[in-house]
């Protein structure tokens, strides 16, 4: 029987989303497969974790170790590397986040298997799988497929695939040995930095006005403050507007920035990169300005303005302290 | 300290409104501007201050056409020493694996303390080239990296999380390092600059000096293979609010009134 294998993601004592989604798809792609579907948890004190895992796989396999406490590449490729070569499930599974994007592609050239990294959607085919990918910053999406035979190992985008409630599997939990040693490292785990929180915490407003590369220049920022004033919100934006320095880290949203659920989210000359969108998806409305009719912003949008937006904001801005009055 | 960047030359799609061509296998690329992929950008830059710093020499490489060169130019007109270029038709269907594959066989004939490669490219966006040249050369890697130092041959790098959060490692000598957006701010190059350059030799390594075989490199050398390009399904998809300025701005304001968004 085939086997499926996701490797669990944790950090800071907490198991990430992305494990769940794995689980969720992974068990789909086991029951359509006919095959069985396991999880492997490399930690140290960890345990607890793999009770709250059993539910989801038919078996959870633990690896703890004092020195997986922090992640490091090079432990978790040793590690995996040996597992994985001795199981060889037909599919393995991993996150294409931080820690993902950090070890698999040593791990898949370490086991000589074929990756496909940043996968949204996969689906079995014949003996192998048919993955979706999006190139471009998401405006076009490419169905790829492996040139070589299986095991695969595939990374999934995070908040792609959905967690569906299903019945309970109650696996048993593998307690596997450590195959690490005192070996010598290149790589040390340091510590931890934390981010500021800035002088607005955006997680907390009601309203956000978000702008992204599309504003250009600094100079244009008083621009979306204006607008952003006249409406009671508070400034945010995309990633580049924070590599520009145009504006503070504090004000980005996505995956490397905040989450925010305002009541509304007006996103002004951004795109909709899947990293920015995983951080404000779950607004309660969201308005798009953009010029590009394709944007991939406007599929989450709930409303969209397509066109200019120095054209559009301004007017908007004028409106709406006419109308306030 | 010589240090080795790899780089890639990708179309400007963000402003760009893309179509699929006839062969449905790739986008129609006539009318779109091409440049340093921007993570790459930064690379160079950081490889350019750290030489700034600690002396040394600092060479690009880049696996492409001969467009590829004005990319490369731009490099040497930053302030980089030296430029390679890879090419040859047996590399074309490459997918990251068999690019990594490439671009650690140049890397192989050269002398490195560090190399420097993007977080991702902006087109296929495999994120996982930089990593898998670290390993088939055997040297430790950080991924996602938003700050460097640098003492007594090692490496202490801030690598990015989720979340704002960041982890600090550190790494020895020789090692490699993908760089993430943000980390500097890359110099402007004038026409002027490039033109100083314009001269200057870039080398070129095809298959055989490389020492490879064809089965090694191009689809037959790679992990995946590409079926097909179509558009995203737009889903729900957003309520297009059309009209003059005047009559959008007032159906936002009624919006806006509606669901919360007017303090
Ligand atoms: C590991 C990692 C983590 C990341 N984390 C984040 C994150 O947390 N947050 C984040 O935002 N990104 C993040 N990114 C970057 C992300 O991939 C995108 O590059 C980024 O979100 C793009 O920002 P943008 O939409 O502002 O810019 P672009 O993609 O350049 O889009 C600009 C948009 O403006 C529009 N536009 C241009 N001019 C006008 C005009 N005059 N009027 C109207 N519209 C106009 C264009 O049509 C385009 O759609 C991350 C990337 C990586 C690799
Ligand atoms: N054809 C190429 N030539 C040189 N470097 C490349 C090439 N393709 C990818 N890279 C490097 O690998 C990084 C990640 O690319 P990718 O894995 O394709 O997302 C890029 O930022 C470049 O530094």
């Amino acid at each position: 029987m085939k086997e499926i294998m996701v490797v669990a993601e944790h950090r800071r004592g907490e198991l990430r989303d992305i494990t769940w989604e794995m689980l969720s798809k992974g068990r789909s792609l086991a029951e359509a497969m006919e095959g069985t579907l396991s999880v492997v948890l490399l930690g140290k004190g960890v345990k607890p974790f793999a009770e709250a895992l059993r539910s989801k796989a038919h078996r959870v396999y633990l690896i703890e170790d004092d020195r997986l406490e922090f992640y490091n590449s090079e432990t978790y490729e040793r590690v995996l590397f040996q597992f994985l070569s001795e199981k060889k499930p037909f599919l393995t599974l991993i996150g294409h986040t931080a820690q993902g994007m950090d070890f698999v592609p040593a791990l898949a050239i370490r086991l000589g298997w074929p990756l496909a990294t940043d996968c949204i959607g996969i689906e079995p085919k014949d003996d192998s799988f048919t993955l979706i990918r999006q190139i471009y910053g998401g405006k076009i999406n490419a169905e790829v497929s492996f040139v070589r035979k299986a095991p695969y190992l595939v990374t999934l985008r995070s908040g792609a695939f959905s967690v569906e409630e299903k019945k309970p599997i109650e696996g048993e939990i593998v307690t596997t040995s450590s195959p690490l040693s005192d070996e010598v490292l290149g790589r040390r785990f340091i510590e931890y930095v934390e981010a500021s929180v800035g002088e607005v915490d955006i997680t907390q407003a009601d309203i956000l006005v978000a702008v992204g590369r599309g504003i250009k220049d600094a100079e244009n920022i008083p621009l979306v403050k204006e607008f952003a004033d006249s409406i009671g919100g508070a400034l945010a934006c995309s990633r580049p507007v924070v590599d520009k320095k145009w504006l503070p880290k504090s004000c980005q949203v996505g995956t490397s920035g905040k989450t925010v659920k305002p009541k509304v989210y007006i996103a002004i000359g951004i795109s909709g990169a899947f990293q920015h969108v995983a951080g404000m998806k779950g607004s309660g409305t969201i308005i798009a300005i953009n010029k590009d009719p394709k944007a991939p912003i406007f599929s989450v949008a709930h409303y969209g303005i397509v066109g200019d937006l120095f054209k559009i904001v301004p007017v908007i801005k004028d409106k709406i302290k006419e109308m306030k009055k | 300290m010589n240090i080795i960047v790899c780089i890639k030359r990708v179309p400007d799609t963000a402003d760009a409104d893309l179509a699929i061509d006839r062969s449905g296998r790739d986008i129609e690329k006539t009318g779109l501007a091409f440049d340093l992929n921007e993570w790459d950008s930064y690379a160079i830059e950081e490889a350019i201050l750290l030489k700034e710093r600690f002396g040394g020499t600092v060479t690009v490489l880049s696996m492409g056409g001969e467009d590829t060169n004005e990319s490369l130019r731009k490099c040497l007109a930053m302030g980089a020493d030296e430029a390679i270029r890879l090419t040859d038709p047996a590399f074309s269907g490459s997918d990251g694996f068999a690019t990594a594959k490439v671009l650690a066989q140049a890397i192989r004939r050269l002398p490195y303390d560090l190399i420097l490669t993007g977080t991702q490219a902006e087109d296929d966006g495999f994120g996982e080239v930089g990593v898998m040249v670290a390993r088939l050369l055997g040297l430790s890697h950080v991924a996602i990296v938003t700050r460097v130092e640098m003492e007594d041959g090692k490496i202490r790098a801030h690598r990015e999380l989720e979340g704002g959060l960041e982890e600090v490692v550190e790494v020895k000598l020789p090692a490699l390092l993908t760089i993430q957006t943000g980390i500097n701010e890359p110099r402007y190059v004038s026409i002027m600059g490039i033109r100083k350059v314009a001269k200057k030799e870039i080398k070129v390594w095809g298959l055989s000096d490389l020492g490879l075989k064809e089965e090694e490199v191009g689809l037959k050398g790679s992990d995946i293979g590409l079926e097909r390009l179509f558009l995203p399904l737009v889903g729900e998809g957003a309520q297009i609010l059309e009209g003059k300025p005047e009559e959008v701005a007032a159906k936002v304001f009624e919006i806006l009134k509606d669901k919360g968004g007017l303090v």
